[in-house]
């Protein structure tokens, strides 16, 4: 069987290496993307010594207004409360008092605006930066940092914890790049055991071989680089198998002391589990919290979301920040879109791409500091949407940003599978957030 | 006492004679009757049959590619099953097909799958996915289990597939007495009064049954140039008022007492991108106005303009949607999302004429796929393979099998005997209850089915190290083909042989056998019932088990 292609390790990915690699014929594990994206890091710029992405994926569209947003004595906060922060001048929505202990470590970007509204195309814009296109599907954040960024890690090095309907995908760089999906984090790993003796397991990956080489005969070359990636999962599935690392997942093993602030929920042990993966080196772990959704009754909607938000988010931005971690990852909160600011005649909100929130930690960028503003009264007519927002930033601005964090130069193109040139990112930087 | 000791031992060696005749012969596959083999010998059949393949093989000469040679029989017919049923072959079907003579088997594989319940019953599953979606829907007033037995017995009795279509947008009547309205109660909101969701009934009424994505008219014009709703020598740009005019078709549908019923005087209303105030909407078709007939409730006049035999999208979207289950991918990527005008691949209108002139004879249209070349190419050949041989049909492309397809294998490769409607029950609640948890696990990628896309770790650790294949393949002589092979095969190249037609539907190649039939030389007792299981899992944990090829 070749060579595991997918999470490289340095050895595998040290750029010299890499490019004599790329230059040789045998080089299996390198798709023809990945290779440009080898060469790619080699142009970097320098970044911001972020490392890493933790995204804690708001599923639904949280409120702004009952988030990170609020109008305290607007019409439109029917009654939500603000609260003073560790930041002068910044406040948050009752309910996220953890969070406003901590406000000088986050940044809110309150000006995010999308076209896109319906929960499929939005996620799918929030996660990769790009409006869905019939004709190509995007890569996610993270598995853009997967595959510009390499590292000695054994074990899925995108992964998506809790995942919703649309978890993170490898778009046009390769399903190897799909995040690894895992559930409550209280539960083993599933899978993940020979069911055999060690003896008797390689005998049977031996066997394999044999049937594999069969198999390719005579049929499309490259079958397993650029077809199956049967062989390379079958190596990525075995080397995860036996290391060390997947104790990372055993949130089990955290002291009840160190647990306990994160909540007794799946969000909280797997904002946990989360920074555990970060600290063995997983590139990008996001982490969903389902049930923004608040159509109906938002405000005691929003109130059961902050209650697992606020203990969860806060606790991972101190775990990181007690073990060094923060300063090397990106830690980003927000949702595919936020929620209108008029409750409709359930007492919900529906959805609202035209001015929300999205949060930004670590890595490099700046904490405390609040850009865009949405405004109290907003005129909801459609032709002034665009009035009630000043600063705009689209959702391909948060991705330039963290982009830039990591040091991957996003402004170069790619050469999709079929030959089609396609920038990284639309998006520019958010200066105001960088130091 | 001597003599019922004597009986007793009887009644075990002719249940095991019976068993170990299992591994060689075949005992219960009923001779197709409906869909006789005849079938397929009429000069119709066969004229379209080679017009068909000669717009392939003119594509193939014009792209200056060759072609793969024919695929075995058994191939073939692996791939047959898979798409129409969603398991591979059993050992007692594969003898029963090899004692079919030579130009018959096809045919006659087409025919037994055809009339087997598991046809009707996997492709209802595989078509409600594009009616209704996979999610669970409104609680009481939506009954996704039954709206997918109603389309299994309608494909059972082969309902043309316009009358089907036009039961789906138009019935009325009770969720469980009208099992065909749970298309209309699935966009139920309960929680206001609004009735069904218009906007999602449109969205799947051009995805399904048009092969049109027109859903972001929803919000606002289309300003990328990508929707043509008019011909190429006349454009019509997608336009928000198209959407929501067919919308308002579903306007009138109403949840009451009696289920869902028409009024007229329900009507849409929608403020559209720019507008002071919401306005009523008029039903409207997005394109071939003149198709429109005025008779009846506005769903029924939608249903038949769908279904109008002038309105080529249906036919298109429907042999779209025919190939893909075939062939794991469509003509024309993403499934739904074909023009109404422009260059159609080869073999599209060909077939959607076929469609139309055989009055949407689904069974008919999947017996033309099959029976193509392009079907039936060999994904191997002696010249250079590229994808781009796959995206001209030149050889059958490799894709990889579907969640449920993997577990129904997993499933029937471990039982000699079929496991369809007439399989012991146990057989089938197993089956049953294993293949929802492995589908959930392996990844369901629900109603994106034909994505085209490579193998993950999450498959992989859960084929090694999960419980079905564990479980499936574990020495367990009751349930397990593997032990009852490691026991009742006459000797170690059967042993082989019996195991690579169970789970591959092919014999070894000569290297393969050598290979296994040393690993189980000289073993006996559990030591050889643990290297067959050992086979097993080996082949189950293949490319080869894992795709369809």
């Amino acid at each position: 069987m070749s060579n595991r292609t997918d999470c490289g390790t340095r050895d595998h990915f040290h750029r010299r290496t890499l490019f004599k690699a790329a230059g040789a014929a045998s080089a299996l594990w390198l798709t023809p993307v990945a290779e440009q994206l080898a060469r790619a890091a080699e142009s970097q710029p320098r970044g911001t010594g972020a490392k890493s992405i933790i995204m804690l994926w708001m599923q639904g569209g949280p409120s702004q207004l009952e988030t990170f947003d609020p109008k305290p004595g607007a019409a439109i906060s029917y009654g939500t409360e603000a609260i003073d922060t560790a930041v002068p001048g910044i406040q948050l929505a009752k309910g996220l008092e953890p969070l406003a202990e901590i406000m000088q470590d986050i940044s809110i970007v309150r000006s995010v605006t999308s076209k896109e509204g319906d929960h499929e195309r939005a996620v799918y814009n929030g996660k990769t930066g790009f409006r869905p296109d019939p004709t190509l599907v995007h890569p996610s954040l993270g598995a853009v940092a997967c595959s510009m960024l390499h590292d000695n890690v054994e074990i899925p090095r995108h992964v998506s914890i809790l995942p919703g309907p649309f978890p993170a995908r490898g778009g046009y760089l390769g399903d190897q790049y799909d995040a690894f999906k895992i559930y409550d984090p209280r539960k083993r790993i599933p899978d993940v055991t020979k069911r055999v003796s060690d003896e008797r397991f390689k005998r049977r990956a031996k066997d394999l071989e044999i049937l594999e080489a069969n198999f390719q005969r005579r049929r499309i070359i490259r079958m397993n680089e650029n077809k199956t990636l049967h062989e390379t999962s079958i190596q990525a599935a075995l080397k995860m198998m036996s290391s060390e690392q997947l104790k990372a997942f055993d949130v089990a093993e955290v002291p009840e002391s160190e647990r306990a602030p994160f909540g007794d929920h799946p969000f909280g042990r797997g904002c946990l589990a989360a920074a555990r993966l970060i600290e063995v080196g997983v590139r990008c772990v996001e982490v969903t919290l389902n049930g923004w959704d608040t159509h109906a009754n938002n405000h005691a909607g929003c109130k059961i979301q902050t209650d697992i938000l606020g203990p969860a988010y806060a606790s991972l931005i101190k775990y990181l920040k007690q073990r060094d971690l923060l300063k090397h990852t990106v830690v980003i909160c927000g949702g595919e879109f936020g929620r209108t600011p008029r409750l409709n005649g359930i007492e919900g909100r529906d959805h609202w791409p035209h001015g929300f929130s999205i949060c930004l930690s670590g890595g490099g960028i700046q904490g405390g500091r609040v850009v865009g503003e949405t405004s109290p009264e907003p005129k909801m007519e459609k032709e002034h949407w665009d009035q009630n927002v000043a600063d705009p930033h689209n959702v391909a601005d948060i991705h330039a940003t963290v982009l830039h964090a990591l040091g991957i130069d996003f402004k170069r193109e790619l050469q999709t599978p079929i030959q089609r040139p396609m920038i990284i990112s639309q998006g520019s930087v958010i200066e105001e957030l960088l130091a | 006492m001597w003599l019922r000791n004597l009986v007793f031992i009887g009644f075990c060696i002719a249940g095991f004679a019976a068993i170990a005749g299992g591994l060689l012969t075949a005992e219960r596959v009923d001779e197709p009757s409906l869909a006789h083999p005849a079938q397929f010998q009429s000069d119709d059949f066969a004229r379209q049959l080679r017009a068909l393949n000669a717009e392939f093989e003119t594509d193939w000469s014009e792209a200056g590619m060759a072609a793969a040679p024919r695929a075995d029989d058994l191939t073939i017919a692996r791939r047959i099953s898979l798409g129409l049923t969603g398991t591979i072959p059993s050992l007692e079907e594969i003898r029963s097909l090899e004692r079919q003579p030579p130009e018959q088997r096809i045919p006659w594989w087409l025919s037994h799958i055809l009339e087997d319940r598991r046809y009707a019953d996997y492709v209802a599953e595989r078509l409600g996915r594009a009616y209704v979606g996979t999610e669970g829907g409104p609680f009481l007033v939506y009954r996704r289990r039954r709206f997918v037995m109603w389309l299994s017995d309608r494909l059972a009795e082969n309902m043309p597939y316009d009358k089907l279509v036009r039961t789906l947008i138009s019935d009325t009547g009770l969720w469980t007495d009208s099992p065909a309205v749970n298309f209309v109660t699935v966009t139920l909101d309960q929680n206001n009064d609004k009735g069904p969701d218009e906007i999602k009934l449109a969205a799947r009424t051009s995805r399904a049954f048009l092969g049109m994505r027109i859903d972001c008219l929803q919000c606002h014009d289309d300003n990328l140039g990508t929707i043509n709703l008019g011909s190429d020598a006349d454009p019509v740009d997608g336009l928000q008022t198209h959407f929501h005019q067919l919308a308002a078709f579903y306007s009138s549908a109403k949840s009451t007492g009696r289920g869902i019923q028409d009024d007229r005087n329900r009507e849409y209303k929608y403020q559209f991108l720019g507008a002071e105030s919401e306005e009523t909407v008029t039903p409207n078709v997005p394109f071939y106005p003149e198709l429109l007939e005025q008779r009846g409730t506005r769903r029924q006049q939608l249903a038949r303009w769908v279904t109008h035999t002038e309105n080529r999208a249906f036919a298109r979207a429907t042999v779209n949607r025919a190939w893909a289950i075939l062939f794991g991918r469509p003509l024309v990527e993403p499934v739904d999302d074909i023009p109404l005008a422009g260059d159609f691949p080869r073999g599209m209108d060909l077939l959607a004429d076929d469609l139309i002139q055989h009055h949407y004879d689904l069974a008919r249209l999947f017996r033309l796929i099959a029976m193509s070349r392009p079907f039936q190419n060999d994904s191997r050949a002696d010249f250079e393979i590229t994808s781009r041989h796959e995206d001209h049909w030149a050889v059958f492309p490799l894709v990889r099998l579907r969640p449920e397809q993997v577990a129904g294998s997993i499933q029937q490769a471990s039982s000699l005997k079929t496991i369809d409607a007439d399989a012991h029950i146990i057989k089938r609640l197993q089956k049953f209850g294993q293949q929802q948890n492995f589908v959930e696990r392996y990844g369901d990628i629900g109603e994106d089915e034909f994505d085209d896309r490579g193998g993950t770790i999450t498959q992989r650790l859960l084929m090694m190290n999960g419980n079905v294949v564990k479980e499936r393949t574990e020495p367990n002589f009751v349930m397990n083909s593997s032990t009852r092979i490691a026991i009742l095969a006459p000797d170690d190249e059967t042993a082989v042989t019996t195991a690579f037609l169970a789970i591959f539907t092919r014999r070894p190649a000569d290297e393969e056998r050598s290979h296994f039939v040393d690993r189980l030389r000289g073993k006996k007792g559990y030591a050889r019932q643990a290297a067959v299981e050992d086979l097993y899992w080996t082949l189950m944990n293949s490319t080869e088990f894992s795709w369809n090829h």
